[in-house]
């Protein structure tokens, strides 16, 4: 069986894992449809109207088989109604997600244009000032809260200078630049010091050391060699690191009014609509093991030693 | 090995004591500082004065007020106690925890490992502060609920690394010897695998300080740890970021709080792990 099919296969369980723990989780929320529907709209009714409503969502049958309806209904598209809005969550979740993944994509391709430049100069520049200083803006990066970083920019770029509108009007590109920036700093701190090791990894293998030993220049060295080398690294590192911004985004989507999926789920959590909750947590779970999946098959069918059957050693 | 390698390793052993009892006890100060806050605030951190409120930095309040005029410099005094020592509880119980679910895998029957690495499995693949955050919803926020719902996502993580150590040990030669000298399994646990696989996750515990401060702050700024008034710094953030633009100091200095906190240990366990890097030690 090749390569795409074997981890296609591990992909189940994952994903029963994730609906499971999703459900799970309502499950224990301890709150249901009917109680948390009326609580909602301000109604006191008898216990018996409770108990019928509930019968009819199927909400007193056992665990396992709530489950089972449960996600015989989502293969279909139903992941339940809001218990604010009424509306059906997963066309909720829907209509915010392409904000979110907006953001995303800049703040991915924003980390690009910094850090990979950025830990090459360092790596090449080892122990040098330029090195030690990206190092230490590294390290600085690192130590920071992305909602400090968000009230820094909002206080100097935003307020102060007044460049930039604080709070989001809408999806137009000035109102993404701050959240962008805010996301890219922490992202761009861990990113450089990975390219850096990666390529000063690179760097002190033996065949760098042949190359220039027959008078190769640095710079071919560097681009046509160690660079197409370090690429695979540094692509799946970056695809690792999209679960970690996804999580962000729901902090600073909430503080810029950034309208994504991240934005959403704070408000489900303030208001405690559950169906909300579960529906981007487990959309979020299949977005990230999908894009780790995607990252993973690309490095496979990149890197030649695999893709022709050549073992790793 | 030549004579200018060995001087070059003692000068960067010396230097790495140095910068290890350095930075050790900057993070010793930071934690004791936590626990003795309530002696430390030069003002009681819940009183209010609303004569005195939203009062710029001053002699007697260095940090300013906040919009209930109490002491900023004391709240994020006091803030450390929660924030810091909640930090270092979870982290101490994660790392625990999930030590002793890796060892068992290591060491229990095929079955079993792959039951609980497959359970391990399932957390991963939940993006980061995702699950946390659904967690802490559905238990209601709250201190202990914020630090459960982070050690939900986090213990797979340590029982992955103690696992494989323990694979790796268990495949040496001497553990046959000490099994065959009568050694029984708890002994070997305790007397051979334990101390064999402290170092890695040590480094990877104190590594973990500064990015489980980052995300308990995180999921307290968006109401689901510490509740006010009780001081933290990610709740006193969130509290206050209307006044931001007026009064930026009393948004701000909860931040740098955790930015100077963050910093120390993450300069601790880097330190910690060069420490460890066999490289460095001859």
């Amino acid at each position: 069986m090749n390569y795409a099919a074997r981890r296609l296969l591990q992909l189940i369980p994952i994903l029963f894992g994730i609906t499971f723990l999703s459900f799970l989780l309502m499950y224990m929320a301890g709150s249901d449809a009917v109680t948390e529907m009326y609580t909602n709209r301000g109604v006191e009714v008898a216990q018996e109207i409770i108990d019928a409503r509930r019968a009819e969502l199927g909400l007193d049958l056992p665990f396992w088989e709530q489950y089972l309806r449960w996600l015989w209904g989502m293969l279909h598209g139903d992941m339940g109604m809001s218990y604010v809005t009424g509306e059906p969550v997963f066309e909720a979740f829907l209509r915010k997600l392409p904000a979110t993944l907006l953001l995303a994509v800049s703040v991915v391709m924003l980390t690009v244009v910094i850090s990979i430049p950025c830990g090459i100069a360092a790596a090449i520049h080892r122990d040098k000032a330029i090195d030690l200083f990206l190092r230490f803006g590294s390290f600085i990066g690192n130590a920071m809260p992305n909602f400090f970083v968000a009230m820094l920019l909002m206080q100097f770029l935003g307020i102060q200078m007044g460049v930039l509108p604080v709070i989001s009007g809408g999806m137009d590109g000035v109102s993404a630049i701050m959240p962008t920036l805010t996301l890219a700093i922490a992202m761009s701190a861990k990113y450089l010091r990975q390219v850096r090791s990666t390529v000063l990894e690179e760097l002190n293998k033996e065949y760098v050391m042949g190359a220039r030993a027959r008078g190769v220049s640095e710079r071919v060295i560097l681009w046509k060699n160690v660079m197409k080398a370090s690429l695979l690294t540094i692509m799946t590192l970056l695809a690792l690191s999209i679960g970690s911004l996804l999580g962000g985004t729901a902090i600073i989507e909430s503080i810029f009014m950034w309208d994504g999926v991240g934005k959403l789920a704070v408000d489900a959590i303030n208001m405690r609509d559950y169906p909300l909750i579960q529906a981007y947590v487990m959309w979020m779970a299949i977005i990230y093991v999908m894009v780790n999946l995607a990252a993973d098959l690309l490095y496979h069918h990149l890197d030649p030693r695999i893709r022709l059957g050549v073992s790793r050693s | 090995m030549s004579e200018v390698t060995v001087r070059v390793q003692k000068v960067r052993t010396a230097s790495l004591k140095r910068k290890l009892i350095f930075f050790g006890a900057l993070a010793g100060l930071l934690v004791a500082a936590s626990f003795f806050s309530s002696y430390l605030c030069p003002w009681d951190p819940y009183e209010q004065n609303l004569a005195l409120a939203k009062a710029a930095p001053s002699a007697d309040h260095l940090l300013g007020t906040d919009r209930y005029g109490r002491d900023m410099l004391s709240r994020v005094i006091a803030g450390s106690y929660t924030s810091i020592l909640s930090t270092l509880l979870l982290v101490a119980f994660i790392s625990v925890f999930g030590s002793i679910a890796g060892i068992f895998c290591a060491w229990s029957g095929k079955r079993l490992d792959t039951l609980v690495m497959r359970l391990a499995d399932m957390f991963l693949a939940f993006p980061g502060l995702v699950f946390a955050l659904a967690v802490a919803a559905v238990l209601g926020g709250g201190v202990q609920n914020a630090i459960f719902a982070l050690a939900a996502i986090s213990w797979p993580k340590y029982a992955r690394l103690a696992r494989s150590q323990t694979l790796a040990q268990q495949e040496l030669p001497y553990m046959q010897a000490a099994r065959m000298a009568g050694c029984g399994t708890l002994g070997l646990i305790r007397r051979h695998v334990v101390p064999n696989i402290a170092g890695p996750i040590l480094v990877t515990a104190m590594l973990d300080i500064g990015t489980m401060m980052m995300e308990l702050a995180g999921l307290s700024f968006l109401g689901l740890g510490a509740k006010p008034p009780i001081p933290e710094w990610g709740s006193m953030m969130s509290d206050t970021r209307n006044l931001l633009a007026t009064h930026p100091w009393v948004t701000l200095a909860p931040g740098f709080a955790i930015f100077v906190s963050v910093m120390i240990f993450n300069l601790l366990g880097d330190t910690v792990r060069d420490w460890l890097d066999p490289k460095n030690r001859r």
